[in-house]
This record gives structure tokens, C-alpha cells and sequence, in this order.
């Protein structure tokens, strides 16, 4: 099949343009250079003016790029995002995955309980954002009011006004809301493993955990690729939970990238700076997208399926 | 949920020209695709009568653990509905792990008379016209693409492809300025441009490969007939891409209800306010009042909740935006 879809596909770029379908996209273009392509471009302007988003915009030059890697704040942004994406992708990789595994099985009972697993997927960030805040309230917050009922009172704590915590407490309930997401990857991944291999390591004797790691482990490669995929370059752009969540705060304490971009740009109004932050974020995502996928030879083995 | 552009827009930008068209858009589905091919269906009857192998015992453990991330996912989402049947004062006397000592519906009563039914109205209107300015500039598009192809359409379609790449936060500056010097900051209409914009590259790229699996032939066979591409779009492809068109829908639905930052910065009066700022604000305005803000916070989420109850398989689908197809 791929074959003859390969041998239509080569000989387009020598046909000649039928204008017709530049009139059929003309409505979806014109949208799309609008408010994607043409404001990338602004940006870039942008981010060598001074502006406070009203008066006039001042050409400043470089400085704002040259700020960009001197500014203590900004590296201290980029060290979160960093460990912001490390902490995702470890608490939510495995997790993900066993319940992805876990929700394919066969069972009555697993297709009952995966109803509710992705019940998260339902409500806004926002949603799950106000809804965290107060299940974590220091009084009245169903954490505290559990500690304290198991005799864990010292245990009990303000969990998003503590600046040592609120990061990791913030990094946990993102993991709450994108597992459903990710596991649901994970089981329309598992679901495609050929029964076949484990029926014939059965009969090899094989047991759950060494089914798991000899087969389902290999088989999901690509699944993790891609999971991994949307997690670290998703982690980039984390905003609306932890605005409402912590509105970056406590201090700096989960003022990530993004967070920094809206909060320079918006309220400290320094737009042209803002810009940069905005670029950087969206180089570092595509960058980081190539970069797994040349590491991961993800390309390569596809494009070989080519002759397949 | 944009983590499917990232992905989807990775995939193409990274070796876009040289792989065939299924590769693009998600290689895996490519090699699970044939994989299932190879599961014939006899296999799958005996999978089905494979007896129940695994002893009850080794069942036990994931069924623990599968019961414990139960309520790890659960009882988060339970503890809103329930505080949000709660009175204010039984808020605080109630234990908050537990339903309502003395349930009560005056939340819901007073969120939706503190505005609620404006903002509800708002989220609706936002959605109901950005998606369907979306399909319609979207489908003729992938039409366009998919079937009179050139170095144009080509070339066009890697440009849109390009937009996936584009995260919200990187142009969310300038769309500000934009929006504002087109006079229409703080209207409805200040979200509903954008959407569209960033709703057309996926959307595209679910409907072209869909459109592109549309057997040649009968678009050959209405083209004899002399049906001009308006009648084959209206009575081939459109019919034929249902499932392509209900995922796009749900997709970029979600996408609309549940967005924030548009919102955030493109709006800043009570009149325009979509659900998720609202809620934002109730959270500001009436801190002290939890069950309130719960009974805000599970209203919002009704629409999708009955989706789910109704259609949880396109649903899910819609999510993955046609990823695992």
C-alpha cells in the first residue's frame, strides 16, 4: 500500500499548479498567515523594540536578547522549565504506562474503572487548577484533614504556599491531569501488540512480568517515543494550571517559562522582552521535537516502513 | 490537549518531504495498522474464547493497584461535586472527605444567577462559530490538498503544517497587538479570530489524510460523470468523511471551551467573559465561598460530561485527534 502511495506522491512537484486550488485554500490561509505566521514575524520585530503595549514602540536593538542571557531571573525560569520537564516526564512516563497496559487487558472490571480514569480529561485546566487549590487548602483541605485525622499533624502544611514544595506539589497535579491522557496512548498502543507473541511465550512458559518486559516493553517503543514526544515539549508550554494555581508564586517558586513570558509581557509591560522569552520558548520546543526524533531514530525507522 | 500539534507537527517538520504521506502524519499508525492487519479475525475469535488463564491470585495485585489509582483519579473530581452540594457553613462543619450532612442545590442556583448563564452563553457562541468557520474554511482546503495536487497544494500544506509547531504562548504578544489594532480587544470576536487560525492546521491535516484514503476511483467516476470539484466535495468527500469531520469537531471544540490564554489577554470585561476566565474570577471573587466555586467549576464541565456519557468512543477519539486511528 505505501508503495503505490509512494509512486503517486513522487511525480507532484513537476505537474503544474492548478490555480483553482489556491482559491479553495485562499479562506484557510488567509486566517492562518493572519493570526500564526505573520505574528511569529511581529515577534521577532518586537523583540528588539522597547514597548510598553501602548505608546509608541522604541528599536532598541539587540538588548533585550543580550539581557535575555545575563538576567538572574530568566536563568532561574529556565532552570525550573528544565527540571519542570525532567519531573514530568519521570512521574508521568511509568504511571502512564502501566495503566495504558493495565486499561488494554481484557478484563470486565479494567474496561469499568478505565470510565473513570479519563473523567480528567473532561474538565478545563482551570477546573482542575481551582479544584487542586482547594483540595490542598491548609484548613479545610481534604489532604490536611486526613493527616490530621491519621495523627499526621506535623505532616499537615500550607502545600502551595511553601515555597520548597509548591513546585513539586504543582508538578504532581499536572501529572493528575495528563496521565488520563497519555495511558489513553498507552492502551491504543498495547491494544496493537499481535496477541501471537503472547501466546507463544505462554507456552515458553513465560510469566506476567517477563511478558511484560520481553514484549509489551519493546512493542510500545514507539508509543513511548511519542509519549515522551508531547510530555517534554508540552512541558514548555504549562501555564494555565500554575497561573491559577500559584500565579507563579510562592516568590519565584514555580515561575517557569511561560509564566515569565506573561508576567514580563503583560504586567510588568516590558513587551519587547516578552517577545524574547515568547521566541525562545518556541525555538526550544521545535528544537527539542527534532532533536528527540533524530535521537530516537524514530524518523529512520519509519521511513523505512516505506518499502515495506 | 496542543501537545497533538507539537507531536503531529514534529513528525512533519522533521522529515516531512521524503515520507510518504500516512508516514507523515503519525508514523507508529503506519506499523499498527498492518500489525492489526495480521490479526486475523480467527485470531481474534480465539482470543476471546482463550480460557481465563491467570489465577485469581496474580489478579489481585493489579486489581489493587488499579483500584488505588481509582481513587487517586476519582476522588478528587467526587470531593467537587460533593463540596458543591454543600452550604456554606456545612463546608466547614462537614467532614470533606464525605457526601453532604444536608445537601443542598442553592450553589448551582446563585452561580447561575451571579452570571453564569452570560458566560455560558459566551463559551457557546465562541464555540459554535469558531468551529464552524473552522470546517469551513478547513474542509475545502483539505479538498484542495488532497485532490488537485501540485508543487502548490504541496508547498501550501507544508506551510500549514508549519503552524503546528507554533505554540499559543509564542504569539499570544502580538496577537494582542493585533487584535487591539483592529479595534476589537475585549470582544468575543478578539477570541474567535485566533481560534480559527489555530484551529485550521490540524483540522487540515486530520481531513487530508482522510480525504486522501477516499478510493481515487470514485472521484474519477463522478469527474466522468462532468461533477465539478463543488459537487464532489458536497456529495463524495463530505458524506465519506464523517468520522474525520466528528474528530476535528470534538477536537478543536475542547480546545475552544476549555482555553484560557486568549481569553486571559484578549478579554477583560464581565460581558465577554467565557467559562474558564470566569471561573478564574469566581476564584478571586469569592475565595471564601468553596462550594460555590465547585458548583461553578462542575457546571463548566457539564457539556463534556454528557459528550462522555454519550459518546465516549468519538470522544476519545476526538482527543487524540484522529491520532490513533
Amino acid at each position: 500500500m505505501s508503495m503505490s502511495v509512494t509512486a503517486r506522491v513522487a511525480p507532484i512537484r513537476r505537474r503544474p499548479a492548478s490555480w483553482p486550488a489556491l482559491l479553495w485554500t485562499a479562506p484557510a490561509l488567509c486566517f492562518y498567515a493572519l493570526f500564526a505566521l505573520f505574528p511569529l514575524l511581529v515577534a521577532v520585530y518586537l523583540s528588539f523594540t522597547n514597548w510598553n503595549g501602548i505608546a509608541q514602540a522604541v528599536w532598541i536593538g539587540p538588548a533585550n536578547w543580550l539581557h535575555f542571557f545575563s538576567d538572574p531571573l530568566t536563568l532561574h525560569a529556565i532552570g525550573l522549565t528544565v527540571e519542570m520537564m525532567i519531573l514530568t516526564w519521570v512521574l508521568q512516563t511509568p504511571l502512564s504506562l502501566l495503566l495504558g497496559v493495565f486499561m488494554a487487558g481484557q478484563q470486565r472490571y479494567r474496561a469499568v474503572l478505565s470510565v473513570f480514569y479519563f473523567l480528567p480529561l473532561l474538565f478545563s485546566t482551570v477546573a482542575i487548577g481551582i479544584t487542586w487549590v482547594s483540595i490542598l487548602d491548609p484548613n479545610f483541605g481534604l489532604i490536611n484533614v486526613a493527616l490530621r485525622a491519621l495523627g499526621l499533624s506535623s505532616w499537615a502544611r500550607g502545600w502551595l504556599g511553601d515555597p520548597g514544595l509548591a513546585f513539586y506539589v504543582v508538578a504532581i497535579v499536572i501529572a493528575w491531569q495528563f496521565i488520563p491522557f497519555h495511558s489513553l496512548l498507552y492502551m491504543t498502543g498495547a491494544r496493537q501488540i499481535p496477541r501471537e507473541l503472547y501466546d507463544v511465550a505462554e507456552i515458553d512458559g513465560a510469566g506476567r512480568l517477563r511478558k511484560f518486559f520481553s514484549i509489551t516493553l519493546p512493542q510500545l517503543k514507539y508509543t513511548i517515543i511519542t509519549s515522551s514526544i508531547f510530555m517534554l515539549t508540552g512541558s514548555l508550554t504549562y501555564f494555565d494550571l500554575i497561573w491559577v494555581m500559584t500565579g507563579g508564586g510562592p516568590g519565584y517558586a514555580t515561575r517557569i517559562l511561560p509564566l515569565h513570558m506573561y508576567i514580563t509581557a503583560f504586567m510588568n509591560e516590558q513587551v519587547g522582552y516578552g517577545s524574547v522569552i515568547a521566541l525562545v520558548l518556541a525555538i526550544s520546543g521545535i528544537a527539542l521535537s527534532l532533536l528527540l526524533l533524530r535521537v530516537t531514530g524514530f524518523l529512520r525507522m519509519s521511513s523505512q516502513l516505506e518499502g515495506l | 490537549m496542543r501537545l497533538t500539534r507539537v507531536l503531529l507537527s514534529a513528525f512533519s517538520l522533521a522529515g516531512g518531504r521524503s515520507l510518504p504521506m500516512q508516514a507523515e502524519v503519525a508514523p507508529t499508525a503506519l506499523g499498527e495498522k498492518e500489525r492489526a492487519e495480521k490479526r486475523t479475525p480467527e485470531k481474534r475469535l480465539s482470543r476471546q474464547r482463550r480460557p481465563f488463564r491467570a489465577s485469581r491470585l496474580v489478579e489481585l495485585i493489579p486489581a489493587c493497584c488499579g483500584l488505588l489509582w481509582f481513587v487517586v483519579a476519582f476522588y478528587p473530581l467526587l470531593y467537587m461535586f460533593m463540596s458543591s452540594l454543600r452550604s456554606q457553613a456545612g463546608f466547614y462543619l462537614d467532614n470533606p472527605w464525605l457526601p453532604p450532612s444536608q445537601p443542598t442545590l442553592e450553589n448551582y442556583i446563585s452561580v447561575w444567577e451571579n452570571g453564569f448563564s452570560l458566560y455560558l452563553l459566551n463559551s457557546l457562541f465562541v464555540l459554535v462559530i469558531s468551529v464552524a468557520l473552522i470546517l469551513l474554511i478547513s474542509v475545502p482546503a483539505a479538498y484542495a490538498i488532497a485532490r488537485m495536487r501540485s508543487w502548490l497544494t504541496r508547498a501550501i500544506f507544508n506551510l500549514f503544517l508549519l503552524g503546528l509547531a507554533i505554540p499559543l504562548q509564542a504569539v499570544i504578544i502580538p496577537i494582542y497587538a493585533i487584535i487591539s489594532s483592529m479595534h476589537i480587544y475585549d470582544t468575543l470576536f478578539a477570541l474567535i479570530l485566533p481560534y480559527v487560525a489555530f484551529g485550521v492546521p490540524l483540522s487540515v491535516l486530520v481531513l487530508v489524510t482522510f480525504i486522501r484514503d477516499i478510493p481515487a476511483e470514485l472521484h474519477e467516476a463522478m469527474r466522468l460523470d462532468g461533477a465539478s470539484h463543488l459537487q464532489i466535495l458536497w456529495r463524495l468527500v463530505i458524506p465519506l468523511s464523517r468520522p474525520a469531520l466528528i474528530t476535528v469537531t470534538i477536537y478543536e471544540s475542547i480546545q475552544v471551551w476549555n482555553g484560557f490564554l486568549f481569553p486571559l489577554v484578549l478579554t477583560q470585561s464581565p460581558e465577554v467573559r467565557v467559562l474558564p476566565l470566569a471561573l478564574w474570577s469566581f476564584q478571586g471573587q469569592y475565595a471564601a465561598d468553596v462550594p460555590a466555586i465547585m458548583a461553578a467549576v462542575f457546571l463548566s464541565a457539564v457539556p463534556m460530561l454528557l459528550l462522555y456519557i454519550f459518546g465516549r468512543r468519538q470522544l476519545l477519539t476526538g482527543l487524540l485527534a484522529g491520532f490513533s486511528r
